[in-house]
């Protein structure tokens, strides 16, 4: 059982941005997609959580095509989180996260849906500020009530699009974190769009690289943080140390 | 370049048909021998009828160009600003105020309303932090909408609905000599748009950029819409409302030519001459001999090619 | 919460009351009956507008704009037009009530009908774009209409002039029966989507994140829009800013983003300020303007005002 992307192609006007992509997700690891701007890791990724529509190919998860499921199961299947949400409702991160049951209840919300919204507000160390409206919060705060939601939302699969974009160092390690205790903890498996490689490579269980719009590889974190499929992803020599039995790479002069 | 020298075989071309299609028989033959009342119905018709098309025409096609540039809005026109409304706003206030004023006064305050329009319209834009490329002619369309509804107040207060209706409806068939000199007043704001040119173009290029390459950004935008308010004003009191031209003309023309005002100003104003010329004629022959005007002629073109726009823009896009 | 709705139904209720009994005179039967019919016709125009503003602007995630932009108003007054042109003022006077009802709506309908299906045939559409069409193709109908009203003979040119305002003067009893039973009914087929908007005003990609299936919900939803403008447009006429002014004000009071407290407060909110609007037109101004023409006036600046504050 596994989430599979077969032979997925996406056009905008005469432009392949996504062709013929196939991928294999594994259940209960942290898979991530790197790649130069205008690769496709975006769109591959809408595509998989239905945002957008492909032109070809298939999507199943756990053996079922997501063209022949109910929006609303999926929803309690797979969860997105795209990198812009700008919400303009007044909207306090308790209520916030409710929305996340909205699949299982439509917006009545049980005893134990609240019990999920409880434990994700928990989880996120968002407890003694749930009640703060998230127009108020910094940065790192609203990307971790939202992915609070997300986990209220209670799905095996969580796939985010740049989750640490426009955040301070110490707010990325963080969430990092918190998905990396997700994926061990509760068994979830997160599937991420990452611009930084050093993030791919300390985080990720398995990588997928990809450029102008296939797949360049994917692998093992090890298999593809290497010189010659960064190369061929990124056109630049990157050396790579291994720090802290980390894989790191030095790109910077 | 080919396509620039079509364009002004086209404007020589159908200025010449225009001089010759009305209810009056003048053939291009006649021009050597005319009678008396060929000669007056040329002089106190048809002769003000082209010039006031030729400078109506391309003067507000260059208004046009210098607000999408300005607001960096390919779609901001003063007809999507509120500079048309605020204008016909001016108008019902000097009816009402100042019923004895000549044209003159009526367009001093009509071109102190348009300018205040515009003004508050660039303000609002300042305001939103939503700078989605459709949802600013929307804000500017509301904001014309309300303007409008303060007009229609009075208006309908005072029993003016109609009349002014009727006289801001863009129609050329209405201007004789006498009754159209006023628009000659605009030919110097063109011109120092055209002497602005570059800096307008600067200008559209973001605030931070003009600033750093040592503009006045703030001096140079108030100049532009002194401009557009000035002419748009100027129009719509002697001609009427034409719709959409401001709109498209620059659309069309920038597509060719590229987001350089100095090399596109001059194609803006030759296309919006012809672009009026054409819809002139067509008004004055489809029901010969009686005339659609201008108004609906361009109305009906404008909208159709401006949807053609928005539409054939969308699917670039994506 | 529950105290701000209690507030307003109290509000409501003291003006309705108002409303109806103040300076009766004699023949009171006649002047109850009359007064009845207004206020049943405020009710109806008053809770579509409210309710429809509110979903539409959610739908669009913006507070600032209005289901009347998208040309259903210009269409109204060319159909009226029309009519007056091509078959004199009388016809426009004497034609059965009901059919002259059931055509503008239904004209109304499928031109919104028509504009939805094209432009969700486009993929990756943006609502933006429904919405600059929309008003477009309303700028050609005014110019339409105002080539059309300048042809018409003046005194014709007055019949027009007063379906171009809302009024609630001489409201026709047998629409408003035929009116309020389409807007029970679709209230009714609305219910089951309540539930979405708030979810809705989360964003799309949050909307379909959360399982909901965007485009056949949107597509209902502008449909029921289209619907309850058409409606309360041919029944009293076009009354532009009265969703805008009476969905921000909602907002502002009820401070809540959830929607059933929302269309319960604008409801009280359109029916207050038509109320109030329409005695100003009766005592204030003495039947020399009309509701519309109040309401446009004062949404339009209160508009303004908000462009103007919002974001400093």
């Amino acid at each position: 059982m596994m989430l599979d992307v077969k032979h997925v192609t996406k056009q905008y006007g005469q432009k392949n941005v996504v062709e013929d992509v196939s991928v294999s997700i594994q259940k209960g690891k942290i898979t991530s997609f790197i790649g130069p701007n205008g690769a496709g890791k975006s769109t591959l990724l809408s595509m998989v959580s239905r945002l957008i529509n492909k032109d070809s190919g298939d999507i199943v998860i756990d053996g079922k095509n997501i063209k022949d499921s109910k929006s609303n199961d999926l929803a309690k299947k797979i969860s997105i989180l795209k990198q812009s949400n700008n919400v303009n409702i007044r909207i306090t991160i308790k209520d916030l996260v409710s929305f996340g049951r909205f699949p299982y209840s439509q917006g009545r919300l049980t005893e134990k849906d609240w019990q999920h919204v409880n434990d994700a507000l928990h989880y996120m160390r968002l407890e003694d500020m749930q009640n703060k409206y998230i127009d108020q919060l910094s940065g790192g705060q609203l990307q971790r009530a939202y992915i609070a939601m997300i986990l209220a939302q209670d799905t095996e699969y969580i796939l985010l699009d740049e989750p640490l974009n426009n955040l301070d160092m110490n707010h990325s390690v963080e969430i990092m974190k918190a998905l990396k205790k997700m994926v061990n903890e509760l068994g979830k498996t997160v599937v991420i769009v990452l611009h930084d490689i050093n993030f791919a490579s300390c985080y990720s269980d398995h990588i997928v690289a990809l450029k102008d719009g296939k797949v360049v590889k994917g692998g093992a974190t090890e298999e593809i943080i290497q010189q010659p499929v960064l190369k061929e992803v990124y056109d630049m020599d990157i050396q790579i140390e291994i720090i802290n039995n980390n894989r790191i790479c030095i790109y910077y002069t | 370049m080919r396509k620039g020298y079509l364009l002004i075989i086209a404007l020589f071309l159908l200025s010449f048909i225009s001089l010759f299609v009305g209810v009056k028989n003048i053939s291009p033959l006649d021009l050597f021998h005319l009678t008396q009342d060929q000669q007056k119905i040329l002089t106190v018709s048809r002769l003000p009828r082209l010039i006031s098309i030729l400078i109506a025409g391309s003067s507000l096609s260059i208004c046009g160009l210098i607000m999408q540039q300005l607001t960096r809005n390919k779609f901001v026109s003063p007809t999507t600003a509120g500079t048309m409304d605020s204008a016909r706003l001016g108008v019902l206030v000097s009816l009402l105020v100042f019923p004895a004023a000549g044209m003159l006064e009526k367009m001093a305050i009509a071109f102190a309303f348009a300018l205040a329009g515009t003004f508050i319209f660039m303000k609002i834009l300042d305001h939103i932090k939503f700078k989605n490329t459709i949802f600013i002619p929307l804000v500017g369309l509301m904001f014309g909408n309300i303007v409008g509804s303060i007009t229609t107040f009075f208006g309908l207060k005072y029993n003016l609905i109609q009349s002014i209706s009727s006289w801001l409806h863009g129609d050329f068939s209405m201007v004789i000599e006498g009754r159209y000199e006023l628009l000659y007043i605009s030919i110097p704001a063109i011109i120092l748009a055209y002497l602005f040119a570059n800096r307008f173009t600067l200008a559209g290029m973001g605030e931070d950029l003009a600033v750093n390459l040592g503009l006045s950004y703030k001096r140079i935008v108030n100049l532009g819409l002194i401009i557009v308010a000035f002419v748009s004003s100027i129009v719509i009191l002697t001609v009427g409302t034409l719709p959409f031209l401001g709109l498209i003309v620059p659309n069309i023309v920038t597509i060719f030519r590229g987001d350089n005002i100095k090399k596109s100003i001059f194609p803006t104003a030759v296309m919006g001459a012809v672009f009026v010329l054409f819809c002139d004629i067509l008004g004055r022959i489809i029901i010969y001999p009686y005339e659609i005007s201008i108004s609906l002629t361009i109305g009906i073109i404008g909208s159709a090619i401006f949807l053609y726009l928005l539409l054939g823009r969308n699917a670039h896009e994506n | 919460m529950k105290t701000k709705l209690i507030i307003l139904v109290t509000i409501t209720a003291a003006i309705i009351t108002l409303f109806l009994f103040i300076d009766m005179g004699g023949y009171w039967g006649y002047i109850l009956t009359r007064r009845l019919n207004k206020i049943l016709a405020i009710i109806l125009t008053g809770s579509s507008i409210g309710v429809s503003t509110i979903i539409f602007q959610t739908i669009t995630n913006n507070k600032i704009l209005t289901p009347n932009i998208i040309g259903l108003d210009s269409l109204y007054m060319l159909i009226q037009t029309v009519v007056v042109f091509t078959f004199g003022a009388n016809t426009l006077t004497m034609m059965n009530s009901n059919i002259h009802f059931l055509i503008s709506v239904g004209l109304m309908l499928v031109f919104s009908a028509l504009l939805y299906t094209f432009l969700f045939k486009r993929e990756g559409q943006n609502i933006y774009y429904l919405l600059l069409v929309g008003l477009i193709l309303g700028t050609l109908f005014s110019s339409i209409s105002s080539f059309m009203q300048i042809l018409i003979d003046p005194n014709e040119f007055l019949v027009v002039r007063d379906s171009m305002f809302a009024s609630f003067n001489n409201v026709n009893t047998q629409l408003l029966l035929i009116s309020s039973v389409s807007v029970v009914l679709i209230g009714l087929y609305f219910l089951r989507f309540i539930k979405y908007l708030d979810v809705l005003s989360l964003g799309k990609e949050q909307a379909i994140n959360l399982g909901v299936s965007y485009d056949p919900v949107v597509k209902r939803l502008l449909m029921i829009i289209a619907v309850l403008v058409s409606i309360s447009t041919a029944l009293v006429g076009p009354i532009t800013f009265l969703g805008l002014l009476v969905a921000n004000i909602t907002y502002h009071f009820m401070g809540t983003y959830q929607h059933k407290h929302l269309f319960a407060g604008s409801i009280f909110i359109s029916i207050i300020s038509l109320i109030g609007a329409q005695m100003l037109v009766e005592r204030v101004f003495h039947f020399s303007t009309s509701v519309s023409v109040i309401i446009n006036l004062v949404g339009g600046l209160y508009f303004l005002y908000l462009l103007l504050k919002e974001s400093k």
